[in-house]
């Protein structure tokens, strides 16, 4: 069994990205995902990693420069946060078109303005609709882990699309904790070389990401659509596949003690930890709680989720972003619409918690439960809130 | 679990202090989280920075509120900060000082338990700078028992490379003065 080592999580993703053997690694520092390309480039100069890093000038060409790499077969690699992966926006969209397997770390921090370096997941959720595979983790293990079985899904020759793989800025990124790493030899047992299905070479030219006319838009589209929904079975294949052979097992959703509970909090990211010591301490005292998260966000796992909630009461939904003019968080939105026309649906109640790195403690979770039991038993609750915020 | 606070101001190495600790207590096979308050900290503006340690996995992510041992690096933060705020009962402060306890104990009304290290003189001596991180290690240590002193070793070689040593000396010789 392989021994935990201390080591701060950003410095374990990019040993994830070296035991995945990358051939490129295209991107700019940007905090906190800083610590993550300045690593790679310490493992790349000291000869560590054989591959091509490219410092580029912007997120704009770190996405662009990914993009060309992956078309050209190489496995690539990148990291980013809040204003980076805003810069990279517009070529972020690009990348599911073209079918190009690129995996990206986003440590998570709050968008400006006011300007914020801290944790929240308005970043991530500005790119909800961009087309890639997207994961949450929770601690150090999972962000090491989820980064080999991106490469694993983003290649399968049934996907090949893009992962984004995401965990909390600071929170995570800047906590030194212990981690059972796996080194190359060990991963090449999962992931065998990338073996491109069409490359770019000239000297067999062909054309990728030609204009969409109109006759042509609607069937790319839908064929991007329907190879993300497909994707679902060959990632949690792939997680069963991890399992087997490294001892670690990972679901679209977990669910933590959410037998008999009246309310289960639903959580995304590194806050989950947190919520489950408040569910360990609030069924001590007798409070029938438990925790249910997601760790598959894009392609949303609809039917886990509706069999997860069977019987549950009530749902109090923890977002870490607000969806502006939507009331509620974007989290709490897609629940709603993923229970509608379900049968026996929980009650379900939308909180803000822990924007541009407020702390989420175990006592805002009891005070949420506490919240979410007196709105169910009432049948009724706001359309949602903005926990600890001060009005005045 | 046992938590952890280490004041200081920035430059004076509590964040590395509390990684270290965490790397031994993990080399021991423990379970352990070091992080820092984040922030915008600049050289010489009070900090501050937390560790946990435990026998099993550790499953939260908030700040250190309420904890177990306080650790001060530099005596000038007790006047503009309240050391011993959420201080769980029972627990204890360490801190760096040349005074006497009855005179810390009069200046800054602290009740609590206390273990005191002239940390700045020892770090003059041995390391030539008055940076107490490493030093004030040496008195955590021996105050908390919570890992063995031995464990600092490779974390702390690993950290400093060759003036590893130095550190080395400063840290045991406040474990052997810390009372």
């Amino acid at each position: 069994m392989p021994k935990r080592v201390g080591i701060e999580v950003s410095l374990a993703a990019s040993e994830a990205a070296c035991a995945a053997d990358v051939d490129v690694i295209a991107a700019d520092p940007v905090t906190p995902q800083t610590h993550i390309v300045e690593h790679l480039s310490e493992l790349v100069a000291d000869g560590e990693l054989d591959a091509e890093f490219m410092p580029v000038e912007s997120e704009h060409s770190a996405m662009s420069a990914c993009i060309g790499a992956a078309a050209a077969g190489a496995r690539t690699f990148t990291a980013t946060s809040a204003p980076g992966l805003a810069l990279m926006h517009e070529i972020v969209f690009i990348a599911p078109s073209l079918r190009t397997p690129i995996v990206m770390v986003v440590a998570n921090r709050a968008l400006s303005g006011p300007i914020s370096i801290w944790n929240d997941h308005s970043d991530i959720m500005a790119e909800r609709d961009c087309g890639w595979i997207q994961t949450f983790a929770e601690n150090g293990q999972e962000v090491f882990d989820l980064i080999i079985h991106a490469f694993r899904v983003a290649e399968d020759p049934e996907v090949l699309l893009p992962v984004i793989v995401n965990m909390d800025g600071f929170t995570l990124s800047h906590v030194i904790e212990p981690i059972e790493m796996l080194s190359a030899s060990e991963v090449s047992e999962y992931l065998k070389p990338y073996n491109p299905q069409m490359v770019l070479d000239p000297r067999e030219p062909i054309t990728m990401g030609p204009v969409g006319v109109p006759e042509m838009y609607t069937e790319a589209r839908y064929q991007a659509e329907s190879v993300l929904n497909g994707s679902k079975k060959v990632i949690v294949k792939a997680w069963k596949e991890f399992a087997k052979l490294y001892g670690r097992s990972y679901k679209p959703i977990e669910t933590y003690r959410t037998e008999g509970a009246e309310v289960v909090l639903m959580t995304m990211g590194s806050v989950t930890e947190t919520a489950m010591t408040a569910v360990d301490r609030m069924r001590e005292k007798g409070i029938e709680v438990g925790l249910m998260r997601f760790r598959l966000w894009r392609p949303f796992p609809v039917q886990e989720f509706r069999r997860a909630v069977k019987g549950i009461k009530a749902l109090a939904v923890v977002d870490r972003a607000i969806s502006f003019g939507a009331q509620g968080g974007p989290v709490c939105s897609k629940v709603k619409s993923a229970l509608y026309g379900a049968p026996d649906q929980p009650q379900v109640f939308g909180f803000i918690s822990g924007l541009g790195g407020r702390d989420i403690t175990v006592e805002m979770f009891e005070e949420i439960v506490k919240k979410a039991i007196r709105y169910a038993t009432k049948g009724k609750g706001p359309m949602y809130e903005l926990i600890g915020v001060r009005e005045r | 679990m046992i938590e952890i606070r280490v004041h200081g101001r920035g430059g004076q190495g509590a964040v590395t202090s509390t990684e270290l600790m965490a790397l031994a207590a993990i080399n021991e096979g423990k379970y352990a989280q070091a992080f820092p308050s984040f922030g915008p900290e600049r050289r010489g503006a009070p900090v501050m920075a937390f560790v946990r340690i435990a026998d099993g996995p550790i499953r939260t992510r908030e700040k250190v509120y309420q904890p177990d041992v306080v650790v001060v690096l530099d005596p000038t933060i007790l006047k503009i900060v309240d050391v011993t705020a959420g201080l769980k009962r029972n627990g204890m402060v360490i801190l760096n000082t040349s005074k006497d306890e009855e005179e810390v104990r009069k200046t800054f009304g602290i009740k609590a338990k206390m273990a005191l290290v002239d940390a700045t003189s020892i770090a003059m001596k041995q390391l030539g700078r008055p940076i107490t991180n490493t030093t004030m290690l040496g008195a955590l240590i021996k105050a908390s028992g919570v890992i063995d002193i031995k464990s600092m070793e490779t974390p702390l070689k690993k950290r400093f490379g060759r003036i590893a040593e130095k550190n080395l000396n400063a840290m045991r010789e406040a474990y052997e003065q810390a009372q």
